[in-house]
C-alpha cells in the first residue's frame, strides 16, 4: 500500500529568478481528490506555480510541503508539459521509459506500454518515432507516459493548447478516466469551456499571486473578485 | 598532373593486385586507428555527456581547456608520449615504444578531446531539450547520462567519426612513437611520408588515394550499419 502524498501545502511560497519575483507569496492546499484548474491571463504565473508544486522550481522563500517527505513524493507525481518533450525513440519505448527507470523489467514495461498506447489511441503507432507524431498524438503519448506509473498527482500545463476540438476531446476523455481511477489532477488552461467541463475547484492567478481560490461552480457562476469576473467575461485583465 | 594520374593508376594497380605490403599497412592503419577511436570514444563520449549534465566549480574552464585541446599539435603529443615511453621514461619498463600500442596511445590523446568536445556540444543541446522531462521522471544522474548518450547516438557517431578521421590521417605523432618500422609500425600515413621523402610520388599518391578511399568507406559502412539515413531516424 503506497502512502498518500497529498495534501500538498504551499505556505507563502515565492519563486524568484535572477532576483525577479515570478510568483508569490502563494498559499494554497491541494487536497486528495478532484481536479483543480489553474486559470489566469498570460504571465500570471500558471506554469511557474505548477512547476513549483511538481518540484521543477524551488521556492526561494516559504514552503512547499507534501504529506510525506519530498523525495518520496517524486515517484508518485507526473507532469505533462505544454509542448510535449519527445525522446528520440519509438512510441512504445517512450511510454515504457518511466517504468524502465524505476526497475520494471523490459518485457513487462513493454507490455504495459503497449496497453497504455492502445488506451490513448496510439496502438497502431507503436513502432513510429515519437518525434514525427502530430501535436495531438504527442500529447496523448505524453499523457500515457505520465500515467503509466499510476501517479497519485498529475500536473498538466495547458495540455490542449494548439490542439483541435477532436484532439482536445480525446485528451479530456483520458483525463476523465484518470480522474475516475483516483488520479488527482492539477491543470492550467486558457480554455474557459474546458475549465468548466473539468474543474472541481479553481485557482485564479493574477500577477503571480492566487487572486481567487474557489470551488468551480460558484467561481464560474459568481466570481468573488472584479478581476475574475472580467477574465471570465473575456475582458483583458492585467 | 601526370604525377596525380600516375598515382591513380598505381593506386588501382595496388588494389587490384592485392599488393601484400599495401594490405599489411592498410590493416595496421585500421587496427591502430579503430582501436584508438574505440578507446577515445569510451572516454570522450561519457565525459562529454557528464560535462553537459553536471554543474560544478570550474566547469567553464574545464570546457575551455577541453576545446583548446582539440587543437593539440600531434608532434608535441608524439614527443611527450615518446619521452614517457622511452627506456628512461616513467613507463619505459613496459617496452611500448615503437609498437602499435604506442601509436594507439598517442592517437587516443590526440582525438579524445575532439570526441569529448563534439559530444559535449551535441549532448548539451539534447540535455536542454530533455532536462525538464528527465528531472520530472525522477531519473538518477546515471540514467540521465545513459538516456542522453542513447538518444544522441547519431550525433555521437559523428563525433566518433570525426575522431576516426583525425586519427587515420595523423602522421606526426605516430611517426615519432612508432618509428615507421617496416612490417612493424608502418601505416598508410607514415608510408606516404616515407615515399614522398624518397621522391616516389606516384606510390605516395597511390597510398594517399587508398587512405582517402578507406576513410570514406569506413564512414559509409558505419552510417550504413547504424541506418542513420533511414526514415524518421535523424
Amino acid at each position: 500500500m503506497v502512502a498518500p502524498i497529498l495534501p500538498l501545502t504551499l505556505s507563502a511560497a515565492i519563486v524568484k529568478r535572477q532576483g525577479r519575483r515570478l510568483i508569490g507569496p502563494v498559499d494554497c492546499t491541494i487536497e486528495a481528490a478532484g481536479t483543480t484548474i489553474v486559470m489566469g491571463p498570460n504571465g500570471s504565473g500558471k506554469t511557474t506555480l505548477l512547476r513549483l508544486m511538481h518540484g521543477l522550481e524551488r521556492a526561494r522563500e516559504g514552503r512547499v510541503a507534501w504529506a510525506v517527505d519530498e523525495p518520496a513524493t517524486r515517484a508518485h507525481q507526473a507532469y505533462v508539459f505544454q509542448t510535449p518533450i519527445m525522446m528520440r525513440r519509438s512510441v512504445v519505448e517512450c511510454i515504457a521509459y518511466p517504468l524502465l527507470t524505476h526497475g520494471t523489467g523490459r518485457r513487462e514495461a513493454r507490455a504495459r506500454a503497449e496497453e497504455w498506447a492502445a488506451r490513448v489511441g496510439l496502438g497502431d503507432a507503436l513502432g513510429r518515432m515519437a518525434t514525427v507524431l502530430s501535436g495531438g498524438e504527442k500529447q496523448k503519448l505524453a499523457l500515457a507516459r505520465a500515467l503509466i506509473r499510476r501517479p497519485q498527482v498529475l500536473f498538466l500545463d495547458e495540455p490542449c493548447a494548439n490542439l483541435d476540438g477532436r484532439a482536445t476531446r480525446e485528451i479530456e476523455s483520458i483525463l476523465a478516466e484518470a480522474r475516475a481511477d483516483g488520479v488527482r489532477i492539477v491543470m492550467s488552461t486558457h480554455d474557459m469551456g474546458q475549465a468548466r467541463r473539468l474543474a472541481d475547484d479553481v485557482l485564479f492567478l493574477l500577477n503571480g499571486r492566487i487572486h481567487e481560490a474557489a470551488m468551480a461552480w460558484p467561481f464560474f457562476a459568481e466570481p468573488a473578485t472584479p478581476e475574475a469576473r472580467a477574465f471570465l467575461k473575456g475582458d483583458i485583465v492585467e | 598532373m601526370n604525377d596525380i594520374l600516375a598515382g591513380l593508376v598505381e593506386a588501382g594497380r595496388l588494389v587490384v593486385t592485392l599488393d601484400p605490403d599495401l594490405i599489411e599497412i592498410t590493416l595496421r592503419s585500421l587496427q591502430v586507428t579503430v582501436t584508438a577511436t574505440v578507446i577515445a570514444a569510451a572516454i570522450g563520449l561519457p565525459f562529454g555527456a557528464w560535462l553537459a549534465v553536471n554543474r560544478f566549480r570550474h566547469r567553464r574552464a574545464t570546457i575551455a581547456v577541453m576545446n583548446a585541446l582539440m587543437g593539440l599539435p600531434p608532434v608535441v603529443v608524439g614527443l611527450i608520449v615518446y619521452i614517457l615511453l622511452s627506456r628512461s621514461g616513467p613507463f619505459g619498463v613496459f617496452g611500448l615504444l615503437f609498437t602499435p600500442a604506442a601509436m594507439i596511445i598517442a592517437q587516443v590523446i590526440i582525438i579524445t578531446p575532439l570526441i569529448a568536445s563534439i559530444s559535449h556540444q551535441a549532448i548539451r543541446d539534447l540535455w536542454a531539450e530533455y532536462h525538464d522531462l528527465l528531472i520530472s521522471l525522477n531519473t538518477t544522474k546515471r540514467q540521465r547520462i545513459h538516456a542522453l548518450l542513447w538518444d544522441g547516438r547519431r550525433a555521437l557517431l559523428t563525433a566518433a567519426l570525426a575522431g576516426f578521421g583525425r586519427a587515420i590521417g595523423e602522421v606526426g605523432a605516430i611517426m615519432i612513437v612508432g618509428g615507421n618500422i617496416d612490417h612493424a609500425t608502418r601505416v598508410l600515413t607514415t608510408a606516404i611520408a616515407l615515399e614522398t621523402g624518397k621522391g616516389n610520388f606516384a606510390l605516395a599518391l597511390a597510398l594517399g588515394f587508398v587512405l582517402i578511399a578507406l576513410a570514406i568507406l569506413v564512414n559509409f559502412l558505419i552510417h550504413g550499419l547504424s541506418r542513420t539515413e533511414s526514415e524518421s531516424r535523424w
